[in-house]
């Protein structure tokens, strides 16, 4: 076991969907939300972390908060954003630079599925956007279509996922998607990349999180409910990997970047599977959660359907997952995503969850980000400290 | 009429069918498509030309159901795109490799369900500006009349 990375001590969101405000407008109403949870002010904070794909560099906004001269650190790692910056302050904090600071993710993208116009700058030739491969839902359908062959998995799960989404996304004022919908309407929706329908996918979307976040031995002194950061880990992936834009794979597959992450955060917390209360897991797709489940270790590959349509996943299940909607229900703002993964997690292990608050008892949550071109992060919170 | 792949270096057609050109790596003997410089295993520089197995067995496969955004250039708009099936077929000996699978969407879970034998074929994929064909692989059901072609994206 090591000692805990970092502390939350403040929490603030700009709710996820459609917004008239800049990504940056709604970074600053979270970070002033994160600061006034905190009880501090802009100039008590020592560093910054934070990052965006399409909504400008965070280190702006230093304009409108104040210019005080502080190290402000850009992050842009793909959906590990906030992860990257999450590791990025907690290192930034145990060397020594500062005692107090401020992680941030917002983003505001176009409209439908995400698209690269020169798509070689991943790695692949220009024919493969040009034949119509360069499509990421397209590979979510593949991955889930081999994995649910290999173990089973049924359309009907896959739509169990989708509405527990929605469901949790309801009782969820900062969800974008907050109307329940039935089973039926979702296995009866547009068929996008089979077997994968409109209502089991979720679409790029606009938010931001920010985090206060300290020296985890001074998290005291701001809050009595501090949320200490246990492990946070990410990892790119291995040869032969089946990720997205892969042209060819191996016949040997090795362990997944979500595999390699979620192992290694329990690792390094000295925490097991047993011991997580609530999983916030990527759920790029309802397929991606069915997998992912399993690759961090929340069960056995197989064991999904059971554990699903026992309503084991559901808020009040042994093992809730996904308690604010998820992507599904709050769209994938690129920047801010894995944040509000930590954020949600953070006001449920707070007790401050609501109407969609877990059992009380919950201590350890884990949360878990995927995308391409095949990386994973993944962070392990606790309302105990290491150190206890 | 003119034909051109759709780029070169990825297919060969011959006498006796067409093959995609991959490439296997003499230090660990993983194969790769397309051929690459160095080896993503063991990152050995000494590649040599294989052209791969015209036959293989669907590993996987979905639907792309809507038209896919820029640099797609293929057939459809937004109102008549009627879709096509992609997939990653199992070369044995060789890799696993992604792939157009030339069937409908609508007959693809019967017709290019998990496991079925596929052939490779060369199909035209659009007409470029200067009125050429230009043409991708694509891999069909083995048991499928090879005379009966249809567009790849049918």
């Amino acid at each position: 076991m090591n000692d805990d990375m970092l502390a939350i001590v403040g929490i603030g969101i700009y709710p996820f969907g459609r917004s008239e405000l800049t990504a940056q407008q709604m970074a600053l109403v979270a970070i002033r939300q994160a600061l006034s949870n905190a009880e501090v002010s802009w100039r008590d904070i020592e560093l910054a972390v934070g990052g965006s794909l399409d909504g400008g560099q965070a280190d702006v906004m230093v304009g409108e908060l104040g210019p005080t001269g502080l190290p402000f650190i850009n992050v842009l790692n793909g959906c590990a954003t906030g992860a990257a910056s999450l590791i990025t302050a907690g290192n930034m904090i145990s060397s020594g630079i500062g005692e107090l600071g401020l992680v941030v993710g917002f983003d505001k993208h176009p409209r439908g599925a995400f698209s690269a116009p020169d798509v070689t700058t991943w790695g692949v030739g220009s024919w493969y956007g040009e034949s119509g491969m360069f499509v990421n839902p397209q590979f979510f359908g593949m991955k889930i279509q081999r994995y649910m062959h290999e173990h089973q998995i049924t359309e009907e799960t896959l739509a169990k996922v989708a509405a527990k989404a929605f469901a949790n996304g309801s009782l969820n004022p900062n969800a974008w998607r907050r109307k329940a919908i039935s089973e039926e309407e979702i296995l009866s929706s547009r068929l996008i990349n089979y077997p994968l329908r409109q209502f089991m996918v979720c679409s790029p979307s606009e938010g931001a999180v920010a985090l206060v976040v300290c020296h985890p031995h001074v998290a005291d002194k701001y809050t009595d409910t501090p949320i200490y950061v246990r492990a946070a880990t990410l990892r790119s992936r291995q040869y032969g990997s089946f990720e997205l834009f892969q042209t060819s794979l191996p016949h040997d597959l090795p362990p997944t970047p979500s595999q390699l992450a979620s192992r290694a955060a329990f690792e390094y917390s000295g925490l097991t599977p047993a011991d997580i209360d609530l999983w916030q897991l990527q759920d790029t797709e309802s397929g991606a959660e069915v997998m992912h489940m399993a690759e961090v270790g929340l069960c056995e590959h197989g064991a999904q359907n059971d554990l699903v349509a026992a309503g084991a996943t559901a808020l009040t299940g042994d093992q809730p997952v996904n308690t604010d909607g998820g992507l599904l229900a709050n769209g994938e703002p690129v920047g801010a995503s894995g944040l509000r993964m930590v954020y949600e997690a953070s006001l449920q292990l707070r007790g401050d969850a609501g109407e969609r608050q877990v059992a009380d008892t919950a201590t350890n949550a884990l949360t878990h980000v995927y995308g391409a071109p095949g990386i994973s992060a993944c962070t392990i919170l606790s309302a105990e400290s290491a150190r206890r | 009429m003119t034909s051109i792949p759709i780029a070169e270096g990825l297919f060969r057609e011959s006498d006796d069918g067409a093959h995609l050109i991959g490439g296997r790596c003499r230090s660990c003997d993983a194969v790769s498509f397309p051929m690459r410089s160095t080896c993503g295993r063991c990152q050995h520089d000494d590649i040599v030309e294989e052209l791969l197995p015209r036959t293989g067995t669907v590993w996987t496969w979905t639907s792309q159901s809507f038209l896919p955004k820029a640099p797609y250039t293929g057939p459809g708009t937004d109102s008549d795109f009627e879709g096509f099936v992609v997939g990653y077929v199992d070369l044995p000996g060789a890799c696993i490799v992604q792939a157009r699978l030339d069937v409908p969407v609508a007959e693809a879970s019967e017709r290019v369900a998990i496991g079925t034998p596929v052939d490779l074929v060369v199909l035209p994929f659009r007409t470029n500006s200067d009125g050429a064909t230009v043409t991708t692989y694509a891999f069909r059901p083995s048991s499928q009349n090879p005379s009966s072609q249809e567009g790849a994206t049918s």
